[in-house]
């Protein structure tokens, strides 16, 4: 419907726009509604990653001659501890948490989520966490050097002698960055359990959600494990404790599993979500059902059970017996099954179908084949042999950044686009969409096709300096890198110029199915005139079946439909 | 896509949206209570790695540790999930006196237990920082301590607000919530015990 007569009914019917006032200023503001924290979430996120950013800038600048010329090594540690903790801590997480905080709600039929000030409080942490590790860069001694990973005994290295330095404040940032998390993750929960529309029934339930749900429930069970393990590196920092210092009798693989009993599942918190979001959009945009809906969405479950049950693959160099690593390397290839499941989904999907390549798709697309890719190098690294000869090579850094920047931040970046429209009520302009598809695109593999061929010659990761023979991908990888940076030019440009100035946007631009595109663009303050009530799945491309009984968008669209 | 009016009596308006955030509290502090338990099986695993893998596992001059006062204190402390239980029962029966007794009774047990913690640790041959076992030892029954002392907290609050006018026709919940955390704390307890005082 256009935006026209969205305004002409309103005009005769006596009510303001039913959508939600356009007041920039509440984005500032301490509000409980669970879009405006979403979109708090997210733009907070997105100032984080371009912090993240430009330290990665610096880091590929120092990397472009094989000396460790711009900067020197401390520094250089400094650089790729805080780049790893911001970008995973400040942009991902947060980044995923506002995406998942504005849909949830709409998609399942509620008017918020089931604790709006918890969800207010819960983001209301991230700035508060943000400071206190930008802080860490003015401390004396600067920010922590050891890596996001945080290993003793390195870490507990304070050649400052303060009771306040880079890495307590490390700590004291990431055990609060994981309250946030936990809190967020009771929301999520209940919510997705409890307030469902009438109707909705477990199956019922667009595979976002599920991906949502599969993602906060890791978050619950394996974030105390690393406030477990970060709680007692503070006290063995600040308090005189040992329990992982090796000196004093202490166990630094014991600080390894409980860090990788999280932080591996922790991948999953991340990928899981866009596995949501590319099963969303594929169907919009090939104008086809889900393939294989049931299978996308058990295949959710498997892999956060499977998830809590390979974390030692990131251990098969410490010193771990062969019996465990053989169990570990088994359960890491077993989680490729359902991960291959859900690719198949897509791709069976997509096939045949009449594709409108529009940025969302692009993006789409785009991340599934850098998924694809990192799919690939991951199964190869859960294979002890070859882990134990390419650990700590760039080949790592090369598998982790196609997952984290080619699947997840292109994934981010198609959502962003798709439900754009809605959350904002414009439409972005679609030729900056397509340019900004572009340079991503390029600049990833750029950037991190090189990282392979680097590690497999041998070059190690965290290194400010290296042997000359690397030199020629490296200056690849660093023209790619900055055509990243020079990428999120168009983004920023087109998200604020069209947020201002782009055509107004219907309720249902993409012609998709789902409870959000029933509604007005961008949704009113409580979301739906009358709580839907569901009677058919999410993806009924091409049949008749209507989605819901009654009209959620109340008088407004009804006149018109 | 379509919507059809099948049945335009079906309206749920209005009935959602007041107290929603009321009805799901119990649900997510059961959630969260479940995370919160896997802070102290992490800790419960980290301890027993310690014990199995370290050889002087306690501090020179350090023989073991007394089990008969930390039994004693075990002994209130489940009894008083006992108490807290039958509060809760007389709450129901709106016997609201009857609440208020047992659950100060519960509150003097708590303390109690919060009294004799505090003497055993004054009472120790060892450190914080006297080796692992110093350090696990005290972050163990310190991080429950801080649980209980929480626990007791919330219970003084819950008493204060029976003598304001017009409770508890809403304020179950945090009766409720708090009665279970109380067993929470109590069941973590009790492993505690098995692995620290039991188990030498
Ligand atoms: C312009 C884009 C990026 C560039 C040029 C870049 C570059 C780098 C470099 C050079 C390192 C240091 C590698 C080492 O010495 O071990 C690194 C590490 C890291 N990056 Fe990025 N990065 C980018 C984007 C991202 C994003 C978007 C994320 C997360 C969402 C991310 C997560 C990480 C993490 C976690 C590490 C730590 C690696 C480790 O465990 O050693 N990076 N990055
Ligand atoms: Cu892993």
């Amino acid at each position: 419907m256009s935006n026209a007569s969205i305004e002409a009914i309103a005009a005769k019917s006596g009510q303001p726009f039913p959508g939600a006032p356009n007041n920039w200023r509440r984005f500032f503001s301490f509000s409980t509604d669970h879009k405006v924290i979403g979109i708090q979430y997210m733009v907070t996120a997105f100032v984080f990653f371009l912090i993240g950013g430009l330290l990665a800038m610096v880091m590929r600048g120092e990397l472009i001659t094989p000396e460790a010329d711009l900067v020197d090594r401390t520094v250089y540690n400094a650089l790729f501890t805080m780049h790893g903790t911001i970008m995973l801590f400040m942009w991902t997480f947060p980044v995923l948490n506002g995406l998942s905080n504005y849909l949830v709600p709409l998609m399942i039929g509620a008017r918020d989520m089931a604790f709006p000030r918890l969800n207010a409080a819960a983001f209301w942490l991230v700035p508060v966490f943000g400071t206190l590790l930008m802080v860490s860069f003015f401390v004396p001694g600067g920010p922590s050097q050891s890596g996001w990973w945080a290993y003793p005994p390195v870490s507990l290295q304070n050649p400052t002698g303060n009771l306040i330095n880079g890495q307590v404040l490390w700590l004291l940032a990431v055990a609060l960055s994981g309250v946030s998390s936990i809190m967020g993750a009771v929301n999520f929960v209940t919510t997705i359990f409890r307030m469902r529309a009438p109707g909705m029934g477990w199956f019922k339930m667009p595979a976002f959600c599920w991906t949502v749900l599969s993602a906060q429930m890791i978050q619950l069970f394996g974030l105390p494990s690393l406030t477990a393990g970060a709680v007692m590196l503070l006290l063995d920092l600040t308090a005189g404790t040992s329990f992982f210092d090796p000196a004093r009798g202490g166990d630094p693989v014991l600080y390894q599993h409980f860090f990788w009993f999280y932080s591996h599942p922790a991948v999953y918190v991340i990928i899981l979500p866009i596995f949501g979001t590319f099963s969303e959009i594929f169907p919009v945009y090939a104008r086809k059902p889900l393939f294989g809906y049931r299978f996308v969405v058990v295949s959710s479950l498997i892999i956060t059970v499977l998830s809590a049950m390979v974390w030692v693959h990131h251990m098969f160099a410490s010193g771990t017996p062969s019996w465990m690593r053989m169990l570990f390397m088994f359960s890491t290839m077993l989680i490729s099954v359902p991960t291959g499941v859900k690719v198949f989904a897509w791709v069976a999907t997509v096939w045949g179908g009449k594709l409108r390549l529009d940025t969302p798709m692009l993006f789409a697309l785009g991340g599934l084949v850098c998924f694809l890719f990192a799919g690939i190098t991951g199964v190869m690294l859960g294979a002890v042999p070859f882990d134990i000869h390419v650990n700590n090579t760039y080949f790592v850094v090369g598998h982790f950044h196609y997952v984290i920047y080619g699947a997840t931040v292109m994934g981010v970046y198609a959502a962003i686009y798709h439900w754009f429209p809605k959350m904002t009520g414009h439409m972005y302009y679609e030729g900056l969409g397509k340019l900004h598809f572009a340079l991503t695109f390029i600049g990833v593999n750029l950037n991190f096709f090189p990282m392979h061929p680097l590690g497999l010659m041998g070059m190690p990761r965290r290194v400010a300096s290296y042997d000359p023979e690397f030199a020629y991908w490296n200056v690849i990888a660093s023209l790619g890198g900055f055509l990243l940076g020079v990428s999120t030019l168009p983004f920023i440009l087109n998200m604020i110029s069209s947020w201002i100035l782009g055509k107004r946007a219907p309720a249902n631009p993409w012609n998709a199915i789902g409870l959000e595109w029933l509604i007005p663009s961008p949704p009113p303050v409580e979301n739906f005139e009358e709580i839907p009530i569901v009677v058919s799945g999410p993806y009924g491309y091409g049949s008749d079946e209507p989605l819901v009984a009654n009209n959620p968008a109340g008088e407004l669209i009804s006149e018109h439909s | 896509m379509s919507t059809a009016n099948l049945d335009p009596t079906l309206n749920t308006h209005g009935a959602h949206a007041e107290h929603e955030e009321e009805d799901h509290r119990m649900f997510g502090f059961i959630v969260f209570l479940l995370s919160e338990s896997v802070i102290f099986l992490s800790f419960f695993v980290g301890y027993t790695v310690y014990k199995t893998n370290i050889t002087d596992w306690l501090p020179a001059g350090v023989e073991g540790l007394e089990v008969r006062e930390p039994l004693i204190n075990t002994i209130v402390l489940v009894s008083s999930s006992f108490v807290i239980y039958f509060a809760e029962r007389f709450l129901h029966r709106e016997n609201l006196w009857g609440f208020r007794a047992f659950w100060l009774l519960t509150m003097a047990m708590g303390s109690f237990f919060l009294y004799g913690q505090a003497v055993e640790w004054m009472g120790l041959p060892f450190g914080f920082t006297d080796g692992v076992f110093g350090g696990t030892f005290y972050l163990l029954t310190g991080f429950h301590g801080l649980h209980v002392m929480t626990g007791v907290l919330l219970q003084g609050i819950m008493l204060g607000r029976s003598f304001l006018p017009n409770n508890y026709a809403g304020g179950e919940f945090g009766v409720a919530a708090t009665s279970l955390f109380w067993h929470f704390v109590d069941v973590i307890w009790i492993i505690l015990f098995i692995l620290i005082y039991v188990w030498q």
